[in-house]
């Protein structure tokens, strides 16, 4: 009798399927994913159970560091031009047309007004290598409130969202908080990071 | 699995038709790169979205509205160092005389459960449907902003309505002086 002989099947599989799969979750993450946006400084927010989602749209973001220095950044970029040409009317200083597109791309920054012509003379990767020490917020220079303000007439429906660090000094939110209180700005938003509510209650 | 027809195998049977070339494609590389990508986006991507907390102010132009509040309903909360809590009921100036100023922290045993029971002690109005307490929260210059989320996030939990962010005065300094060197 012959022996039978065992077939010899290769190890190789179909991979069309597991390929399918591969793309349909790959496309899923770069639909969903969302770049962190270029930042001037890192906060870490504190969390909370708040379950309010952030406006999309017609938001100012005051930026608090670790540190205390203050950040000022608006989402929209006709909105940033406008407020820009209002403020160098204001302060009498003329910027070209790069500055104005410079400032138009940045998310946020924390500059005296007097070292923005300088600071958005520069190039890109330049730029990111500027120590921002943050807006001015006193009660003899507050910078802060200027920018605020121009910012609330170039879109009047702007909402503000404060963003600030765990670990800043509580007086430095009061001191922000102040500052658009005197504007008459009553409500705003605290960005906060998720928390789970506690269940024993 | 899926494999490149070489062009050499076809000589059995000695048919002289069009070559029938596999159209199968190998497509382990294909997977890999996928994954690859999956892996990337997966790892650079941030699912929790930010969620931001409404806070609404008094209108600082409108001196008429202020409103005197019963001493004996308003529970002082004070924002200390190194999450640190102190807290009194009625005024300050009397918590000086009796020395009764209490200290406390966040978690659940701690300030949760003091307005809870305070919140109890104190009543519910049955006219204006709501409780009596009203919790005035100062923070000492010590106090990190992360206290303020924290205690705004207790007012939430506890469902205490009437709160108000109000700065510190003197006689609050000196009663935390004495936890605060």
């Amino acid at each position: 009798m012959p022996k039978v002989k065992v077939k010899r099947h290769g190890v190789s599989l179909d991979m069309t399927a597991m390929c399918d799969v591969a793309f349909l979750l790959l496309t899923f993450f770069i639909l969903t994913t969302k770049f962190k946006p270029n930042e001037a400084m890192a906060v870490d927010t504190p969390t909370s159970i708040s379950q309010l989602p952030i406006p999309e749209s017609d938001l100012i973001t005051i930026s608090i560091g670790k540190n205390g220095g203050i950040f000022f950044g608006v989402d929209a970029q006709p909105v940033r031009e406008t407020i820009l040409k209002k403020i160098a009317a204001e302060k009498g200083f003329s910027l070209n047309a790069k500055q104005i597109q410079n400032f138009k791309l940045i998310d946020s920054f924390g500059l005296p007004i007097a070292a923005l012509p300088g600071y958005l003379n520069l190039e890109g990767p330049e730029m990111a290598k500027v120590e921002q020490q943050g807006i001015p917020c006193d009660s003899l220079v507050n910078e802060l409130s200027t920018w605020v303000i121009q910012a609330r007439y170039a879109n009047p429906k702007v909402r503000i969202a404060i963003k600030g660090d765990k670990e800043t000094d509580a007086k430095v939110v009061s001191k922000v908080i102040a500052t658009l209180q005197d504007q008459n700005v009553n409500r705003f938003n605290l960005i906060t990071g998720l928390e789970a509510k506690p269940s024993s209650l | 699995m899926a494999e490149i027809a070489d062009d050499g195998g076809s000589k059995k049977g000695g048919k002289k038709g069009p070559k029938k070339n596999s159209t199968k494609v190998d497509m382990t590389p294909m997977v890999d790169l996928g994954f690859l990508l999956i892996t990337f986006f997966m790892l650079t991507t941030t699912m929790s979205k930010p969620k931001t907390m409404e806070l609404n102010m008094p209108d600082k132009s409108q001196e008429d509205v202020k409103q005197d509040v019963k001493a004996s309903q308003t529970i002082t909360v004070i924002l200390g160092k190194d999450d640190a809590v102190y807290w009194f009921h009625g005024t300050a100036t009397e918590t000086k005389e009796k020395d009764a100023l209490a200290k406390t922290d966040f978690s659940a045993s701690g300030i949760r459960k003091v307005i809870l029971d305070k919140t109890k002690e104190i009543g519910y109005d049955q006219d204006k449907k709501m409780y009596k307490i009203i919790i005035v929260i100062k923070s000492a210059e010590t106090a990190k902003y992360k206290n303020v989320v924290d205690i705004l996030d207790e007012m939430h939990i506890t469902g205490s309505k009437r709160y108000a962010i109000v700065g510190l005065d003197d006689t609050e300094k000196e009663l935390i002086k004495k936890y605060e060197i």
